[in-house]
């Protein structure tokens, strides 16, 4: 492969690229992000192929495998090119209709169209779906045209156009205060000022500096580092390269989660074709800057997330966190200056770098420029990866964006930040999301990982259900942490099974200020959150848990009660039957036999719900 | 595993004692687990002593100093999996198969462990066995799926993923 | 020398140093228990909590690893530190009710009592054997294993610490002395490593000095007399 040696022969080899592109080339994209992996994308991928191979007019028709497009809800995804038709929920055998009708005779197939959940409307082209519409996906929107594993593909919509800008027309400290002046506040969860760091790094001694890309993602429930990585890996190249141009580092680690295989392999690709091209390695662009980059993968620890501890584990260790008086970018890896940035602040940087930092500004708020890109799930309609200019409401994002709560239940709350986070009541449903606003209501940006609660989800549970996270997650090294966090797991399951006493509220406050006082890094420091956020929101529960012994939600066990309604029970046996305890008892009505309604004995009964849910009558009553 | 094996993943790394994660990983994938003697003759090739090499296998969940099962079933537990019932879900296989989290059956057929996050939280709750995604989960479904996985019917299942 | 104020109390201390090191050498009383000066600070237990004013900026942090600095300000004794203390003398005795070392510890800085249920633990992981017999002795005989609420302090794979040398620094150095060693005949036993070693005794002072089988090693491969270490190095000199 020939190498690119500047940047009038990267133009060249763009042009070529388009050149040999017919824009008007009915081109089917299908999604094979993991979450439509996990709805069968491949089979569907595989009924593509054999159509096509099989017609004659199938050879002018290109196939797409891309990264996620984000709406996770309606995979599998499949996008019709050149006018961008969306097909939801699609099956194999939905390809060959999809070929004959749509790319051949230009007609819609109804029944795979989305339809708007309101209205029953049924949404033609991806831009109008509310769901993308409402978005503003200037880093995530090329995922849905990419294949990851072609650098072609990238360089095709216009990838690697901020990298000769920066490298042969900018001076490094040009490009700091570029990235400053944007106001590119961290993704990862610190939203720490990204120019702000890379001009302590470079100021730094030393001529041996490394940037790191932290792709660790742990919050359970948020993937939107994954799905970039796996759908767009050369934007996440691109803004290292520029990134430690401007600190004056020559050599870069991409750390990525042991639990993402997908992601490891396609960055792997990337950085591959990358060098093949000379967009990594010496000299890039002709511009005598050399630059490179490895892969370190985690071995499955939360606590790597925490730069310090993924500095040791990159450096062969444990993840211990260190105390970080003596900051990162001026002693880390290997007591050399690093700088380390998050997956998708990486991201941000070629397009502030193509566009500006005054076009970049313009987008959010005063204090939180720019978008950030959001893992909606949980109890909402539109499950997946949504990117929101900062400022947007949370209204906007759980209602316009996500389709509202499933089941016409009502909206609790909406969980950010992950374990560090907190929870983000109805009364604050208005709240702009930007950094410093969600701080103030007692939560975080986080990552990205939203979750939305409703009423049937109990925030004690919550609680401890973080508590029991970060417990295990803990490196345990900090007496505040490795007890704080077991002890407030140990109290939230003593509120939950119906052992709770008043004082211990106010233990847990207690508890909760001394681990975070106490502890040496942010896992300690702010895993009070999700039990301090839910008492300043939901104490009445935390009361009711410990006074009337009750749970509204109906989540904790061990204060629920499950009753047979006598009166609606139509004796068929089948609670009895899947009962693992042999807890019901009662006569089956058959032909012959009158049959006698079934009981519960509620002292054999462990409530796991297995009556409840093989109940085809609704004759189970959960109190 | 044999000592040259081990020497020719610690080569492919080019000797390197800070690439012990990536070493060891490589090591889990073929084994399926981390067996004591080649954490000795590692920590002899890399010049690291046992104690150090003990300490990271054992803190990194991605290791196992003991077999796992030929199937191995991850129960996600994200907060949106959560949030959707997950913990009935692992409650229910533990039940059916009688092992906790971080255990392997008598039979050696299955390793139950839990994650943080499969990512998949679209249909969730999820359980992943080995890499196979089951969507939608209910406690109820989960004999069915177990099922499939059971000595007999997993050989099938090998056959046909063959083909894939 | 760096300048800096502890209390209100002019100090000064080599550059490197910790804040915790000039505290005690100054006279001025910090708890602590998993500092030793014979290895690096880690900051484990939090037991050395003090506030420190830098830059306009107060933070809570353990001050055996933070670094002196000039013109800082440390508190050492003010509410929210002795606050925080307690807590943390409150967990460990929690884990560790019967450490008789962390009953004084608590006691002393008013912990009446433990409101968390009580666990039989001993160990309060604070890490400084295994320091020690890295960092000192290079041994590497045991070390922490697993996180969070299951870290503990193991030889590699449980059972006997086959690396141990018996050298008794980790007994010496254990804060709540938990680690006994007992020795009975030639022979050593660190109890709680399940370490026992024949040792070589010094004719003439009868101490033991070193595991019979490093002497011999060492003895057949530098090919010396059959008596040569019936005398230990410091009874020769």
């Amino acid at each position: 492969m020939e190498r690119i040696s500047s940047p009038q022969a990267l133009d060249q080899y763009r042009s070529e690229i388009i050149q040999k592109r017919d824009p008007d080339q009915p081109c089917i994209t299908v999604c094979t992000g993991t979450g439509c992996h996990a709805s069968g994308c491949h089979q569907v991928v595989e009924a593509f192929k054999k159509v096509l191979s099989d017609h004659p007019e199938g050879r002018r028709v290109n196939l797409r495998m891309t990264g996620c497009h984000g709406f996770c809800e309606k995979g599998p995804l499949v996008v019709l090119h050149p006018n961008k038709i969306l097909y939801q929920k699609v099956k194999p055998e939905n390809c060959q209709e999809i070929f004959e009708e749509t790319i051949l005779k230009g007609k819609i197939i109804e029944s795979l169209l989305y339809a708007h959940p309101a209205t029953g409307q049924k949404i033609t082209h991806e831009d109008d779906v509310p769901f993308y519409k409402r978005q503003m996906r200037i880093i995530f929107g090329n995922n849905g045209s990419i294949d990851p594993t072609s650098i072609d593909d990238y360089i095709a919509v216009g990838g690697y156009r901020a990298l000769p800008k920066a490298l042969l027309t900018m001076s490094p400290e040009a490009i700091i205060q570029e990235v400053k002046e944007a106001n590119l506040r961290g993704r990862g969860g610190g939203g720490f000022p990204a120019g702000v760091k890379w001009e302590s790094c470079r100021k730094a001694h030393g001529e041996t500096k490394y940037v790191i890309c932290n792709a660790d993602e742990g919050d359970p429930g948020a993937y939107m580092d994954r799905s970039l990585l796996e759908g767009n890996p050369h934007s996440v190249l691109e803004g290292m390269i520029i990134g430690a141009y401007g600190i004056g580092a020559h050599e870069g680690y991409v750390y990525v989660r042991n639990e993402y295989p997908l992601a490891v392999i396609n960055i792997g690709i990337a950085i591959q074709q990358a060098r093949e091209r000379g967009l990594l390695g010496k000299d890039i662009l002709g511009s005598g800057f050399d630059f490179d980059v490895r892969i370190s993968r985690g071995g499955g620890a939360f606590v790597c997330g925490e730069s310090s501890a993924l500095v040791a584990s990159v450096a062969g260790d444990v993840g211990e966190p260190r105390a970080k008086h003596i900051h990162l970018v001026e002693s880390g890896l290997r007591d050399r200056p690093t700088n380390l940035n998050n997956v998708e602040t990486w991201a941000n940087v070629p397009v502030i770098i193509l566009n500006g930092a005054k076009w970049y500004a313009r987008i959010g708020t005063e204090g939180s420029k720019g978008t950030k890109i959001f893992s909606l799930v949980g109890k909402v309609n539109n499950t997946g990866l949504v990117e929101v200019p900062m400022g947007i409401t949370l209204r906007e994002i759980v209602y316009d964006i996500g389709g509202g709560i499933p089941g016409r239940k009502r909206f609790k709350a909406v969980q950010t930040g992950g374990p560090s986070g907190g929870c983000i009541p109805e009364s604050l449903i208005d709240l702009p999301v930007d950094f410093d606003r969600l701080t103030e209501a007692g939560s975080m940006m986080g990552s990205g990982g939203m979750i939305v609660m409703d009423e049937s989800t109990c925030m004690v549970d919550v609680a401890k259900y973080f508590m029991n996270f970060l417990k295990d997650e803990s490196c345990g090294k900090c007496t505040s942490c490795r007890e704080g966090t077991k002890r407030m797991h140990e109290i939230l399951t003593d509120i939950s099974e119906g052992r709770g006493t008043i004082d211990q509220i106010n233990l847990l406050e207690e508890l909760g200020w001394a681990t975070a006082e106490a502890s040496l890094c942010q896992l300690g420091g702010t895993a009070p959150n999700p039990v301090l956020s839910t008492l300043r929101y939901f104490r009445n529960e935390y009361e009711e848990h410990i006074l009337n012994k009750r749970c509204s939600a109906k989540v904790c066990r061990s204060l629920l009660k499950y009753r047979v309604l006598s009166e609606v029970c139509k004796m068929c046996g089948a609670c009895a039957k899947a009962c693992p305890s042999e807890a019901i008892s009662g006569k089956r009505k058959t032909k012959k036999v009158e049959g006698i309604p079934f009981t519960i004995d509620s002292e054999k009964c462990i409530r796991c719900g297995m009556c409840f849910e093989s109940c085809k009558f609704d004759a189970i009553e959960v109190q | 595993m044999n000592p040259s094996e081990i020497d020719a993943i610690v080569e492919r790394y080019e000797g390197k004692e800070s690439a012990i994660l990536a070493i060891l990983q490589d090591i889990q994938a073929k084994e399926k687990y981390l067996p004591k003697e080649a954490l000795e003759h590692l920590g002899q090739r890399l010049q690291i002593p046992l104690n150090k090499i003990y300490r990271i296998a054992t803190f990194y969940r991605a290791f196992s100093l003991t077999p796992r099962g030929r199937h191995e079933i991850h129960v996600c537990l994200g907060t949106a999996c959560h949030v959707r019932g997950a913990q009935r879900i692992v409650d229910q296989v533990t039940m059916e198969l009688r092992v906790r989290p971080g255990e392997t059956t008598k039979d050696r057929n299955f390793t139950l462990g839990t994650v943080n996050c499969l990512g998949v939280c679209a249909a969730g709750p999820i359980i992943a066995i080995d890499g196979e995604y089951f969507g939608n989960m209910s406690p109820i479904k989960v004999e069915g799926v177990l099922k499939k996985f059971q000595p007999g019917q997993s050989d099938k299942k090998e056959a046909s993923n063959g083909k894939n | 020398m760096i300048p800096f104020v502890i209390d209100g109390q002019p100090v000064e201390g080599k550059e490197g140093s910790n804040v915790l090191q000039v505290a005690l050498d100054a006279g001025i009383e910090i708890p602590n228990l998993c500092y030793n000066e014979s290895v690096k600070p880690y900051g484990a237990c939090r037991l050395c909590l003090v506030e420190v004013v830098s830059r306009g900026r107060s933070r809570m942090t353990a001050s055996c690893t933070y670094p002196v600095q000039p013109d800082i300000e440390v508190h050492t004794k003010t509410e929210k530190v002795l606050r925080a203390r307690r807590m943390m003398i409150e967990l460990i005795l929690a884990m560790c009710p019967g450490d008789k070392r962390i009953q004084e510890m608590a006691k002393e800085m008013g912990v009446q009592e433990v409101r968390f249920k009580k666990e039989d633990k001993d160990c309060i992981l604070c890490g400084l054997c295994a320091r020690v017999c890295d960092e000192v002795v290079g041994a590497h005989a045991i070390q922490f294993a697993s996180r969070g609420d299951k870290r503990d302090m193991t030889p590699p794979f449980g059972g006997e610490a086959t690396s141990c040398i018996a050298c008794g620094a980790c007994v010496v150095v254990c804060p709540v002395d938990v680690i006994r060693m007992e020795d009975k005949v030639d022979e050593r036993t660190i109890l709680r490593w399940k370490r026992t070693i024949k040792m070589k005794k010094c004719k003439v002072c009868g101490n033991f000095f070193a595991p019979w089988f490093q002497v011999e090693k060492f003895r057949e491969k530098a090919n010396l007399s059959k008596d040569f270490f019936d005398v230990c190095y410091t009874c020769r000199s």
